[in-house]
Order: C-alpha cells, then sequence, then structure tokens
C-alpha cells in the first residue's frame, strides 16, 4: 500500500485493535486484582481473534479463521479457566499477594510503561519494515506492547501478575505476527497455541506449588538464591 | 535412515509414558534402555550426516550440524540414564515406599521427555518447529527443576521458567521476523523450513533478518546463558536433581546454541559475516567475563559448575566468531567435550553431595579418600573442564584460539586465555580443597550445615551458615533436601554410595579422552563438513 495513501478499512481496523489492545496491557498492569487482570487478559485475547477474521475476510486468507476460532477456545476460555482455578484455590475471595503489588508505586508504574511503550513504538516504527500485508502502525504498536508486557513482569511482585504479563506478551507476539507472518501455515499456528497450553498448565503447576509453600503469590521472599 | 529417525522421535518419548505406568525398578531400566537406544540411533545417523544432509516428509532435516548437537544430546542421556538408576535410589533413601514411589513416577517420565525434546528439536526442518521444541524444553526442564519441592527448587523453577519464557518470547519474535524476511522473497505461504530460507539467503531483506538475528542472540542466548540473561541459569542448575543438572548444562544449553546457529547461518547468508560475528563476539566475551569472575567466589559445588557452563557458552560463541574453518571445527568438538565434560563434573559433584550431605564446598573434605573411585574421577573431570591435555577440551579450545589468531582476532583470542585461566583457578582452588584437603578441618562446618536447617525450611540468612570469611551464607542454597537432613555430623566412612553413579563417570571419562587424542574418522568428517554448512571463511 501507498504510504501516502489514505489507510483501508482494513488497515485502520487492524490499528484500531491494536491500539485497543495495548490500552488492555495498561490495564492488567494497573489492575490490582487477578479475577480482574484475567478478565483483561481475556478481552485482549478475543481481540486477537477478532484481528484474526478481519484479515482473514481481507486478505482472503480461509486458515485465519480456523485459527480465530482455535485461538478463541484457547486464549478466551481455557487459559483464563486454568488462571482462574490456580488462583482461585488460594484464597476465598482474592489471591493473597497479589494487590499491591508493584515494585514502583502504581503511578509511576504507568508512567514506566508509557515511555516504554513509546520506545517500542518508534523502535518498530524505525524498522521501516512494511510491504503490502503489513499495517507498520499495528506493527509498531505491538512493539510497544512487547515492552510494555516487559515491564508488567517487572514491576509486579507476584506470581500470578507475572504469568499474565507473560501470557500477554504471548499476545503482543501474536499480534505482530498476524500483521507481518499472515500466512504462517496453520499447522505451526496450531502447534504453538497448544505449546502454550502446555506453558499455561506448567506455569499453574509452579503457582499452586510456590502458593502452597510460601501462603502468598508474593514473590517478595523469592530471594534465597544470589551469587 | 528414516526409520532410524523415528525411531528417535519415538524410543524416549515411549519410554516416558512406560516410565509413568511402571514400578521405580522398571522404570529405571527403561530409562537406561531407551538412554543407550537413543546414543546408538544417533550414532547410526553419523556417517550418513556427515556425507549428506538427511530431509525427510519436510519436516526433519538432519545435517552435519544437527547430527553434533544431536550425538552431545544422545551421549550424555544415555550416560546420565544410567547414573539416574543409582541417584533416584540413593536421594530416596530412608523415606517411606510411597514416597518413594511417588519421587521415581514424576523423574523418570519427565527425564526421558526432556531427553526426548532436546533431541527431537535438532531434527526439526522449520524455524517454527525449532521454536516449539525448545520452548518444550523449557516447560519439561522446568517441572523437572521444582521436582525437590523444597522452597529454592521453586523459586529457582519459576525464576527459569518465566525468564526462559520471556527469553522464548523474543526467539518467537525472531521466527516471526524471519518468516517475514522469506515471505517477501518466496511468498507469503511456505513453511519456514531450513531448506527453504537458507536457499534464499542472499536475496533476503537485510533489516528483518538483522533484527530477527538479535532477537535470535538475545531470546534464544536467555536460554544458552549468555550475559546478561543468564540469570535464571545458576539457580536451576544448583536447585534440580543432579542427573537433570548434568543434562541442562551438558545438553540443553547447547541445543539452544544450536537455534542460535541456524540463525547465525540465514545472517550470514544474507548480510555477509561482518554483523552476525561481532554480535556473537560481544556476548561471548561479556558471559566469558562474567563466569570466570563468579567462578572465584562460589560455595556451592553446583552453582560453581552452573558458571562454568556459561564461562564455555561464552568460548562456543567466541569461536564461532572467529569464523576460521579451524575456530568452528573448535566449536563443534567443543560442544561434544564440553557435554562430556560437565556431565561427568556434575556427576561426581552429585556423588560427593551425597557422600557429605552438603551442597557448600566447605563441607567437603578428603573427597580423595573417601571416594576411591569418584574422588579421582572427579578431579580429572575439573582438569577436563579445565582445557587440560590430553582431554577433549584442550584440543577444542587449542583450535578455537589458532582460529583466532589465525584470523587476526589477537585482542580477543588473547582476552580468551586470560580470562579462560581465570576460571581454571576458581575451579581449581575450589576443587582441590574439597578433593585433597583433611577432613578434620572442614568437620565443625558440616555440622554447622546439617543442623542450621532441620525440617527441609531454609534457614534465616545468617543463622550460622558462615564460613572461614564469616560472611553470612545468603548466597548459598537454602535448601536443604531429604539428604542433608539425614545428615547429623555423622562419621563419613570411605566407599562409594552407588556402582551406577561411577559406571557412567568412567564412560565420560573415556569419551573425553577419544575426543582429546585421537577423534574416530567418522567425527572428524562430521566435523568438516558441519564447518562447511557454517561457512567457515577467514
Amino acid at each position: 500500500m501507498d504510504p501516502g495513501h489514505a489507510p483501508s478499512v482494513y488497515q485502520g481496523a487492524a490499528n484500531v485493535i491494536a491500539a485497543v489492545m495495548l490500552l488492555l496491557e495498561f490495564g492488567m498492569l494497573r489492575q490490582a486484582l487477578i479475577r480482574d487482570q484475567i478478565r483483561l487478559y481475556a478481552a485482549q485475547s478475543a481481540l486477537i481473534s477478532v484481528l484474526a477474521i478481519v484479515i482473514a475476510a481481507d486478505r482472503g486468507l480461509p486458515d485465519l479463521y480456523a485459527l480465530a476460532g482455535l485461538s478463541a477456545a484457547l486464549k478466551v476460555v481455557a487459559v483464563p479457566l486454568v488462571v482462574r482455578r490456580v488462583t482461585g484455590r488460594t484464597g476465598r475471595d482474592e489471591a493473597p499477594g497479589v494487590a499491591g503489588s508493584y515494585t514502583l508505586g502504581v503511578a509511576n508504574s504507568v508512567l514506566a510503561s508509557i515511555a516504554l511503550a513509546a520506545v517500542g513504538f518508534f523502535c518498530f516504527n524505525a524498522l521501516g519494515i512494511h510491504s503490502p500485508v503489513a499495517p507498520a502502525t499495528a506493527l509498531a504498536i505491538a512493539g510497544g506492547m512487547i515492552l510494555v508486557a516487559f515491564g508488567l513482569m517487572i514491576v509486579r511482585r507476584d506470581v500470578a501478575s507475572q504469568a499474565i504479563g507473560f501470557f500477554s506478551l504471548e499476545n503482543a507476539i501474536s499480534l505482530a505476527a498476524l500483521v507481518v507472518a499472515a500466512g504462517l501455515p496453520l499447522i505451526l499456528e496450531t502447534a504453538f497455541l497448544f505449546d502454550l497450553l502446555v506453558a499455561v498448565v506448567v506455569f499453574g503447576m509452579l503457582i499452586r506449588a510456590h502458593h502452597t509453600r510460601a501462603e502468598s503469590l508474593s514473590t517478595a521472599d523469592l530471594t534465597r538464591l544470589r551469587g | 535412515m528414516f526409520a532410524v529417525i523415528l525411531a528417535l522421535v519415538f524410543v524416549p518419548l515411549a519410554a516416558g509414558i512406560i516410565s509413568l505406568a511402571v514400578p521405580a525398578r522398571a522404570a529405571a531400566a527403561v530409562t537406561v534402555v531407551s538412554g543407550l537406544a537413543s546414543f546408538g540411533l544417533v550414532l547410526a545417523l553419523v556417517p550418513a550426516a556427515a556425507h549428506r544432509t538427511l530431509a525427510y516428509v519436510s519436516y526433519f532435516r538432519v545435517d552435519a550440524i544437527s547430527a553434533i548437537f544431536m550425538l552431545a544430546t544422545g551421549f550424555l542421556y544415555a550416560i546420565v540414564a544410567i547414573y539416574s538408576a543409582g541417584y533416584v535410589a540413593k536421594e530416596t533413601e530412608g523415606e517411606s515406599p510411597s514416597g518413594r514411589r511417588r519421587y521415581a513416577r514424576r523423574f523418570y517420565p519427565l527425564f526421558n521427555l526432556f531427553g526426548w525434546s532436546m533431541l527431537v528439536a535438532p531434527m526439526m526442518n522449520s524455524l517454527a518447529l525449532l521454536w516449539i521444541a525448545i520452548e518444550v524444553t523449557t516447560v519439561i526442564s522446568a517441572l523437572l527443576v521444582a521436582l525437590e519441592n523444597s522452597d529454592a527448587a521453586v523459586e529457582a523453577a519459576w525464576k527459569y521458567v518465566l525468564i526462559a519464557s520471556a527469553g522464548l518470547g523474543l526467539g518467537l519474535l525472531a521466527t516471526i521476523f524471519a518468516y517475514f524476511a522469506g515471505a517477501q522473497v518466496l511468498g507469503q505461504h511456505y513453511d519456514l523450513a531450513l531448506n527453504t530460507i537458507l536457499g534464499a539467503g542472499g536475496r533476503l531483506a537485510h533489516t528483518p533478518v538483522r533484527f530477527a538475528f538479535m532477537l535470535a542472540v538475545l531470546g534464544y542466548g536467555t536460554k544458552v546463558g549468555l550475559f546478561p540473561v543468564h540469570t535464571w541459569l545458576p539457580d536451576a542448575h544448583s536447585e534440580a536433581p543432579t542427573p537433570v543438572s548434568a543434562l541442562l548444562s551438558g545438553s540443553l544449553l547447547a541445543v539452544s546454541f544450536y537455534a542460535i546457529l541456524r540463525y547465525y547461518q540465514i545472517a550470514t547468508a544474507t548480510l555477509g559475516t561482518g554483523f552476525p560475528r561481532d554480535v556473537l563476539l560481544a556476548f561471548g566475551v561479556a558471559s566469558l567475563l562474567l563466569a570466570a569472575l563468579y567462578l572465584l567466589d562460589q560455595r556451592d559445588i553446583k552453582r560453581l559448575l552452573a558458571y562454568s557452563s556459561v564461562e564455555h557458552m561464552g568460548i562456543l560463541a567466541i569461536g564461532v566468531s572467529f569464523g576460521a574453518p579451524i575456530a568452528l571445527a573448535g566449536v563443534m568438538l567443543h560442544v561434544l567435550a564440553h557435554a562430556a565434560a560437565k556431565g561427568n563434573a556434575f556427576m561426581g559433584a552429585g556423588v560427593l553431595v551425597i557422600k557429605f550431605g552438603s551442597k557448600q564446598i566447605a563441607a567437603q573434605r578428603g573427597a580423595m579418600d573417601l571416594l576411591p573411585w569418584s574422588g579421582p574421577l572427579f578431579l580429572l573431570a575439573v582438569l577436563a573442564l579445565s582445557a587440560m591435555p590430553p582431554f577433549g577440551i584442550f584440543r577444542s579450545e587449542f583450535q578455537i584460539v589458532a582460529g583466532g589468531l589465525g584470523a587476526h582476532g589477537y585482542a580477543p583470542a588473547a582476552i580468551l586465555v586470560i580470562l579462560v585461566t581465570v576460571a581454571f583457578f576458581g575451579l581449581t582452588a575450589a576443587t582441590t580443597g574439597m578433593l585433597f584437603r583433611s577432613r578434620r578441618a572442614g568437620a565443625p562446618v558440616i555440622a554447622a550445615a546439617a543442623s542450621g536447617a532441620p525440617g527441609g525450611r531454609p534457614s534465616p540468612a545468617g543463622d550460622g551458615h558462615t564460613d572461614g570469611g564469616g560472611r553470612p551464607e545468603a548466597a548459598g542454597p537454602a535448601r536443604v533436601s531429604m539428604l542433608e537432613r539425614a545428615a547429623p555430623a555423622r562419621a563419613i566412612t570411605r566407599g562409594e554410595p552407588s556402582v551406577w553413579m561411577v559406571v557412567p563417570a568412567v564412560a565420560g571419562i573415556a569419551a573425553l579422552l577419544i575426543l582429546g587424542l585421537h577423534p574416530p574418522a567418522e567425527l572428524t568428517q562430521l566435523i568438516s563438513r558441519a564447518v562447511t554448512q557454517l561457512g567457515g571463511t577467514t
């Protein structure tokens, strides 16, 4: 697409979806309760499926419809269920150690993440990667989202938020994959999703193990191994 | 040959499933058989892979480079499987029958699956499948690291799974950008096969390839243990059961390095050699420097060996950055020799930990007298790791340095030699005390280490875990395993814990001698083909 042109409906839709996903990432970073983080994650994952459908319709890639369905089943339903189950068993109402597990304080965390998002956005933009398939802005937003997801894993000091941070990192990479590598064969995409499911189960088992031993999801006491 | 490849995919997988269902002894036997069979199958692949690239059904591709990494994994899987039979029996000694069953039922299936995933990864033709296989190695090994279910083991496993998975997230991004680079030339639908993308090498766009290579070095480098993304490594290596530590260090790190080599191939085909070599040199020197300094002051034997792994991965990266054929041949040999030497060192360390009931170096004294076989074997393994002749690592590091000097990389070659010497001092200073210093001096420390933490809960830092320097032992492992709990300041008698833990170490030393003195002709041929594939030029 000629860069001087007004964006097509497809490009506009892709960019809007990417921007909303980035906002949801900030929501996860800021949200105190694990239940709400899981909801935001599910919403973000649903948007990935919507984007897959948009691209499938625009580019005529029928594989992506199947991918959208699979991805929704897994990331909107299965992963949130697993995480809720794991963290739900750890306390009656809210898992201990999650709320207020900021290293920096809410305002500073958000400010730092805005800076991160800006760095990611401009760096990915500076790569100058554009092709007929790839809306450059959506890719740049994915770049920002990747750094914010890393930021989330760094500023939150509890295992549940860190796990959510990793899963949303995977969402950010899926977004990048959809815009630059939409033609990736379905079998590989399916394998990625299956792999994610295995990772989620293992994360869940380790969260449980941590909670059983520490009686909290906080990582504040994970400081024994040094040097 | 396709049958051999299929057998390699199914044998360890089947062993994993079978060992889930059978009693502990049978599971140990199945694991040993699977390990030996897998090594035999890899050996059967070597002559063919030394002459041609084996590619089947578009998913499998074994060339000389893959065969070398599979050889390292296959060998280690076989000898560590034998070692595990002794280790699991000793580790669960004194537990209830149900506790022993539970440990074996978790250990053997995961161990076999871990071996399986590392054998399968280098056989994958597609970069996407390679990424998936490496992610599978992460999740399986994270469960193995947590197996002891102590506070420290869970902490190490959490750090490992989070840091390695986040790193592999960058690896996935690298995969996607590699796909994007290829899609510009090969069309929107292609399967990211190595054959295809290497064939299109010269025509790929530079920016995405450069970006993909950086992401791959950083992402897969997390699992290789390159500075500054190595932080999970010492924790996981020290808290995992010893057989798993051996596989992690000798094999898992190498398999991740294999992924970097594949991106290196693509990058050099597209960008020329300058940029990829500079990147590897920077990461390699930084890792080597960090490891050499940390090796000088370690109190935990398994952490000591873990930092030695960071050192050797740095050497591999520097060797590739030299680019001279002899340096690349050295790198390939180093992968094999490091697997054997580090496997041996960890197996020896495992015996020492069982013997003395502590991972603390200060608590292990007079091992040479107490362990008539494992003591000398451990000494040989440490000397081999320090690149002493006549072992394989001497030959490989000699080739790497010679290649560096030949390619006019005088400064990096000099830095390499200096830092390897520093690492040598660190390793030998720690281990000579363990092996030769008399037990009398160390006895009170053993008592403190054993009584400091009853009940398996970690003691607060500095509660008597002090060593000669008087520094609180916060750096040491707070985890106190069943072994350590069961070890009051008892009289330690002379003798080996288990013959199963000695035989594999003898095999490892034999392999190191063969690699150092006279590598077989097939292996030399395999290595020279791998060097050609890596584009060895000065």
